[in-house]
């Protein structure tokens, strides 16, 4: 199986838009969300599968058992993470800053801390002629790099004769970024011809190098600024990078969204732009067997 | 005042916020909180930086000390530790630098030492005071450089802008927990919608007051009207979208400066602001 991944840093330059045509254009019959911490595949590619859900348990959490404490403080002056305070007379765990090293446990001399498990995310898969393999993370729960992983095992697993996926990816550079890229072939970035987008850019691509992965980019919104998606085109030549391609800002792009459409679907100039970077990207992807 | 701004979909204007509020408030401090990808300081271009290192701690071991009895890799619940010819060996992009080993080793054998993972940048724009987190390429998380950001940041009683990291999970919550006022930046879309909805079900269960701004609004997206009305929120302005707003933001301006329109919006803005805070 190959496996496209699709990243680009800044947020908000087009990943799932770009993501739901490709399936289009390519019926791809595999495809994952990695974005957990903000999921948004599953509202423009329509299955006609209900998902199988699975409750996805990250670190486990520390509890004080109020009747054992003796409230020495011994483990609120350990703890790193500042997860352990004094509240309303006694000692209480808040379970956002807790990332369950257990340091606590050991520390106290009461034996009036417990680990338990947690659930971080509930995972979704559809199976069927498509298989689709998505995860939200509970608000506020790390961790989200394993979660990540849980998703693209999932997709692996359930559909390991299909020849394409598709990859949605976060946006940054930090733990679910680093876990989305392990095992892809290639990433496909999209660009934002700003300064930002172009700053986002060079580091998404450094993470790409040192992870050693093989890199395209295309730029979307092109026409916002044309000397930034020339600089962009440019810095890519530059550094032996294969651009693949520019799409306008197409105001058709949000209203297909809005109504739970892929691109692939309405036709628009950016949907024609869209599919020649797809041509490239493919061509890309199946030449380069690394 | 420590307002912090989020919108948990990538792009939909959280720097843009942060950086025309800040401008419009007198004598505050601008915190970009999104290290992974920080772009505030593209805009606003601060002048007499000082840069400091953050580290996180990372086991020393030492072999002549160590009996090899395992207890640190036993004890570590990250498997961040492995036990190699008899000696244990840390893997450092898994280690959460809790101190656990050091705790456990019976011989005294692990000692700690700083391991750099990014930096924090201070300088100024005007009256202005930047602080950028940046996390080090190829480091996982991103939650110590925000931590150390927000230490350097929120000092005093200035006035402080928090500009937060897309999403939901726990470098976000670790920047909303310091304010005291959450601006949701939401994009008229079906995706704009979904995540404003994760990051609203966030803000209350840190019981934060809120107000949402919608930016780049074309035609009204009508289930994201709904929810503001159903859910409650004060919808504190609504930007339109617009060629020059596009044009400045590529070029990395700030609108405040360059575009009478917003600078009327923004003062609006941030008087709504300081009502609802003082409620």
């Amino acid at each position: 199986m190959k496996k496209l991944l699709i990243l680009s840093g800044k947020g908000g330059t087009g990943k799932t838009t770009t993501a739901a045509a490709f399936i289009g254009f390519a019926k791809a019959e595999a495809f994952a969300d990695c974005d957990v911490d903000a999921p948004n595949l599953h509202l423009v590619v329509q299955m006609d599968t209900k998902p199988e859900q699975t409750t996805y348990y990250g670190s486990q959490k520390a509890t004080i058992q109020p009747e054992k404490c003796v409230g020495c403080g011994l483990c609120a002056n350990t703890c790193r993470f500042h997860a352990i305070r004094f509240e309303a007379g006694r000692y209480a765990v808040n379970e956002y800053a807790c990332e369950g090293c257990g340091v606590c446990a050991y520390v106290c001399p009461q034996q009036a801390v417990t680990l338990e498990a947690d659930i971080a995310g509930i995972q979704a898969l559809y199976r069927g002629k498509r298989v689709f393999s998505t995860a939200t993370l509970r608000m506020g729960r790390g961790n989200s790099g394993k979660l990540v992983a849980a998703v693209k095992t999932a997709l692996s697993e359930a559909a390991p004769d299909k020849e394409l996926a598709i990859i949605d990816g976060s946006p940054g550079i930090g733990c679910p970024v680093i876990a989305s890229i392990s095992g892809v072939d290639m990433v496909l970035i999209i660009a934002e011809p700003s300064l930002s987008g172009f700053s986002d850019l060079k580091r998404i691509l450094k993470t790409a190098a040192i992870l050693g992965t093989r890199t395209v980019v295309c730029v979307n919104k092109a026409d916002v600024s044309l000397e930034n998606t020339e600089a962009i085109e440019q810095f890519c030549e530059a550094h032996g990078i294969p651009f693949v391609g520019r799409i306008p800002y197409d105001h058709q792009a949000s209203m297909a969204i809005n109504v739970g459409m892929s691109l692939a679907d309405v036709p628009c100039p950016a949907r024609d732009a869209l599919q020649k970077v797809y041509a490239q990207t493919m061509k890309q992807l199946q030449g380069g067997a690394a | 005042m420590k307002i912090a701004v989020l919108s948990g979909k990538g792009g939909t204007g959280k720097t843009f916020v942060s950086v025309n509020l800040a401008v419009a408030t007198q004598n505050a401090t601008y915190i970009d909180c999104d290290v992974e990808e920080p772009n505030g300081h593209l805009f606003l271009k601060p002048e007499h930086i000082q840069a400091n290192p953050v580290h996180t701690l990372l086991p020393d071991f030492n072999t002549d000390k160590c009996t090899g009895c395992r207890k640190c890799v036993d004890f570590c619940r990250f498997n961040a530790l492995a036990f190699i010819k008899g000696k244990p060996k840390v893997f450092p992009e898994i280690c959460h630098s809790c101190g656990g080993c050091v705790l456990v080793c019976p011989a005294g054998a692990v000692a700690e030492h700083g391991h750099p993972v990014g930096r924090i940048e201070h300088g100024a724009f005007g009256d202005v005071s930047v602080v950028t987190g940046v996390l080090n390429l190829g480091e996982a998380s991103a939650v110590p450089v925000i931590r150390a950001a927000l230490a350097e940041g929120l000092t005093g009683e200035r006035h402080t802008v928090i500009d937060c990291p897309p999403g939901s999970g726990c470098p976000v919550l670790e920047s909303v927990s310091a304010s005291d006022y959450c601006v949701l930046v939401a994009e008229p879309t079906a995706f704009g919608l979904h995540n404003l909805q994760m990051v609203v079900e966030m803000v209350r269960l840190l019981k934060k007051s809120c107000g949402i701004v919608i930016n780049k609004m074309e035609d009204p997206y009508e289930p994201l009207e709904g929810f503001c009305r159903q859910s409650g929120i004060r919808v504190l302005c609504r930007i339109p979208y617009s060629e020059t707003l596009a044009k400045l933001n590529a070029a990395a301006q700030i609108a405040y400066e360059h575009d009478e329109s917003s600078r009327v919006l923004f003062d609006t803005l941030l008087q709504r602001i300081e009502a609802e805070v003082k409620l």
